[in-house]
């Protein structure tokens, strides 16, 4: 049996708070929407939504797919323990390709190599394939400003974008969830979540996470100020000599474009005393995307990306 | 540590923005490429200082006007509590938003200009926390720097406000003086205004009681999905999920079902982190019953000696959200706990000036941001409770069909 640590029998943690309230909006989803299925990157925030989805539905099994938009450009072990989680939970995994689509001329290379705005299409294409129209996200409103404005069931019209000037009041935890055919609701279960919330959960949970998150040596360069790892898709120029370094992952996505920091923290624990005494956002020192401009996540989400 | 939603009302120019980003920068929560960002934003328009408005405002059309447009939420913990900020916008069209935004807090933050002293503003936004009941709130009387610190003006707004505040349905209220600008007040003590002997206003936020605002004697559990896992290890096993909403569910207890009243006792119940004793608003758990009766979502798990109201007729507060008016005789989707139906709006009682109080009976309709006394007449019966008395059995949303978008949020004044 469970006691209840702060502040008396009645009363939550902040992070059972949280998790009630992540599992009460994937409830929600499952009863009101008909087709939903999970976003799955195999990145931290979408583990501790497949988490939180099988404790919603235990005993029974996590009743619907996840998806994974694949950009070709992953960390080899991120897709391993996508796949071990799939297995051990006994979901499906639905994979939306941007390779295939890129070869089938759906898409265009970007001259940069990014495939983060590629994803866009993939997405919004596999989602139609196969009848999605309630897609759960790991996305967090501490991310990133236009996130900070996002609601929680975030309505899509029919061509998967985002109008954030005419966003549906949610009101106490009443959630709106009627679409028209053809358009689309993204939910955002751990919306109120930050970084820190997501680590102190991994930690006291238990969860396994990708190798990478944790500190590793790996041979690295610098760019931008941010050090990249040597992979197939992210090759130093000659002007950028590479050296081994202590490092581990804040964020994990494209490849090609994700950044590692320096860092001695091994275990969740030391991860959740590095990000409490962190003055860096995770996408600041992470991700080269999102430094284009004010706008650019704005901007991207609009189109009709996560 | 646990967790404290709070929600602040204003504008711009009562400095709300900066109110919060000095929160955020005082107690170390800013990140410095944040502050980078809007450092070279702020020096990019020519602005004297870092304008730390910046750090909420996150719609491009928000940061090229100057305002705060939406609902915009924020994150920040102490060694004492997690926070939630709502920071919602003050003007009159954005009503819709600040109800928003305070439906879910558990303190609510007022700002007044002290140069200027009450507006219509503040107690528009004032009416708005008593309506929606938030359990706390606060007025911080902000720019004192610009009044020299000055007790007397202190004083007279604090009378003001709390006689102001007498006439509403406020149940804890907190005036401290501040200089979000300056930073007095806000999260280290004034040494300018040495006649102020309170908490800084995260001090208070920090300390509030918070633990007894939950309804912990009206067990009230809104059946929202039944688990049925059709696996041969689980083969009769049937859970109710959902949120508590009040009380205090225990293993053992006697239970009945509504609508239906089919008694039970509660078997087991199991919560994120497995079985569990007891459980408790705002836990989302499983209970099993000893019986096989027939519940499904919508239906609401509470005791035989204290049930909510079975009721269609439903007379309640609503704050119209949609664009185009509200007339009686008009047929909305309405959604109340886990329970979606129909309602006709039978009747609007009369209009409510938010700014003066005064009751207009003769209103024919509600615009977008009013707020009128209605009565609906609903398909299904809800099980609902006053909104004084449970805020998420007493609270509703009503859906525009055709357009499907949410145009009211209602409190419960009365259900027969």
């Amino acid at each position: 049996m469970n006691t209840f640590e702060s502040g008396g029998n009645y009363s939550l943690s902040q992070l059972q708070a949280l998790e009630s309230e992540a599992i009460f909006i994937i409830r929600e989803v499952v009863s009101e929407l008909e087709h939903p299925a999970l976003m799955f990157s195999g990145g931290k925030d979408s583990i501790v939504m497949l988490h939180l989805a099988a404790k919603a539905f235990a005993p029974a099994r996590v009743p619907f797919p996840v998806l994974h938009i694949d950009t070709g450009h992953n960390f080899a072990e991120v897709l391993e323990v996508r796949d071990q989680l799939v297995a051990q939970l006994g979901v499906n995994l639905v994979v939306g390709s941007v390779q295939d689509a890129i070869d089938r001329g759906l898409v265009q290379e970007e001259p940069s190599g990014s495939r983060n705005r590629l994803q866009t299409r993939v997405l919004l294409d596999t989602a139609d394939k196969y009848g999605f129209n309630a897609l759960m996200g790991g996305a967090r409103r501490d991310e990133e400003k236009a996130r900070a404005k996002e609601r929680i069931f975030s309505f899509r019209d029919d061509f998967g974008q985002w109008d954030p000037k005419n966003q549906r009041p949610e009101l106490w935890n009443l959630f709106n969830t009627r679409i028209h055919i053809g358009e689309s609701i993204r939910v955002f279960p751990i919306s109120n979540w930050t970084e820190l919330d997501i680590w102190s959960y991994i930690a006291q949970e238990g969860i396994t996470v990708p190798s990478i998150y944790y500190a590793h040596q790996r041979e690295v360069f610098e760019r931008n100020g941010m050090l990249f790892g040597v992979h197939e898709v992210c090759q130093p120029r000659a002007d950028e000599p590479t050296f081994v370094d202590t490092v581990r992952y804040r964020t994990v996505g494209d490849a090609s474009l994700t950044a590692a920091v320096r860092s001695e923290a091994t275990t969740a624990a030391d991860i959740v005393a590095e990000v409490a005494a962190t003055r860096i956002t995770e996408r600041g020192a992470t991700r080269g995307d999102d430094q284009v401009s004010e706008a650019a996540m704005e901007d991207r989400k609009k189109e009709g990306y996560f | 540590m646990d967790l404290l939603r709070f929600a602040t009302a204003g504008s711009v120019d009562d400095g709300k923005s900066t109110l919060i980003g000095r929160m955020l920068y005082d107690s170390k929560s800013i990140f410095t490429d944040q502050l980078e960002s809007i450092e070279r934003t702020s020096r990019e328009r020519g602005d004297e200082y870092t304008d730390l408005a910046l750090l909420t405002d996150g719609l491009r059309a928000e940061r090229e006007q100057g305002i705060t447009i939406d609902v915009a939420y924020r994150y920040f913990s102490t060694p004492k509590r997690k926070f939630i900020i709502a920071d919602t916008p003050g003007h009159i069209q954005y009503t819709r938003n600040m109800v928003t935004g305070a439906s879910t807090a558990d303190a609510a933050i007022v700002l007044v200009d002290a140069r200027k002293g009450l507006s219509e503003q503040s107690r528009r936004h004032t009416f708005l926390v008593s309506l929606l009941q938030v359990p706390h709130l606060v007025l911080a009387i902000n720019k004192m720097d610009l009044v020299d610190w000055s007790e007397e003006v202190y004083e007279s707004i604090r009378r003001e406000f709390v006689d102001f505040a007498a006439k509403l349905d406020i149940s804890d209220l907190t005036v401290i003086p501040v200089s979000a600008l300056q930073g007095d007040n806000v999260v280290q003590s004034s040494t300018n205004m040495p006649w102020y002997q309170g908490a800084t206003l995260l001090h208070h936020l920090e300390t509030v009681h918070i633990a007894s605002d939950r309804n912990l004697v009206d067990v009230r559990f809104p059946v929202q999905y039944v688990i049925r896992p059709h696996q041969s290890s689980h083969h009769d096993y049937r859970g109710y999920a959902g949120q508590v909403c009040g009380g205090v569910l225990q293993v053992g207890d006697e239970v009945i079902v509504l609508p239906s009243g089919m008694p039970s006792k509660i078997a087991a119940i199991h919560a994120p982190s497995g079985p569990v004793d007891f459980a408790f608003a705002p836990m989302s758990v499983t209970i099993c019953l000893e019986d096989d009766v027939d519940v499904s979502r919508g239906d609401m798990i509470c005791r035989q000696n204290n049930r909510p109201t079975v009721a269609q007729d439903i007379d309640a507060m609503i704050c119209w959200m949609g664009s185009t008016p509200m007339q009686p005789g008009l047929r909305l989707a309405i959604k109340h706990t886990t329970r979606n139906a129909r309602a006709l709006v039978q009747e609007l009682q009369y209009e409510l000036n938010i700014n003066s109080l005064h009751r207009n009976s003769g209103a024919g309709e509600l615009k977008l941001n009013e707020i009128g006394r209605v009565r609906l007449r609903t398909t299904l019966p809800l099980l609902a409770d006053e909104y004084r008395r449970n805020r998420q059995t007493g609270g509703f949303v009503l859906i525009d069909e055709a357009t499907n978008n949410t145009v009211a949020a209602g409190m419960i004044l009365n259900a027969s």
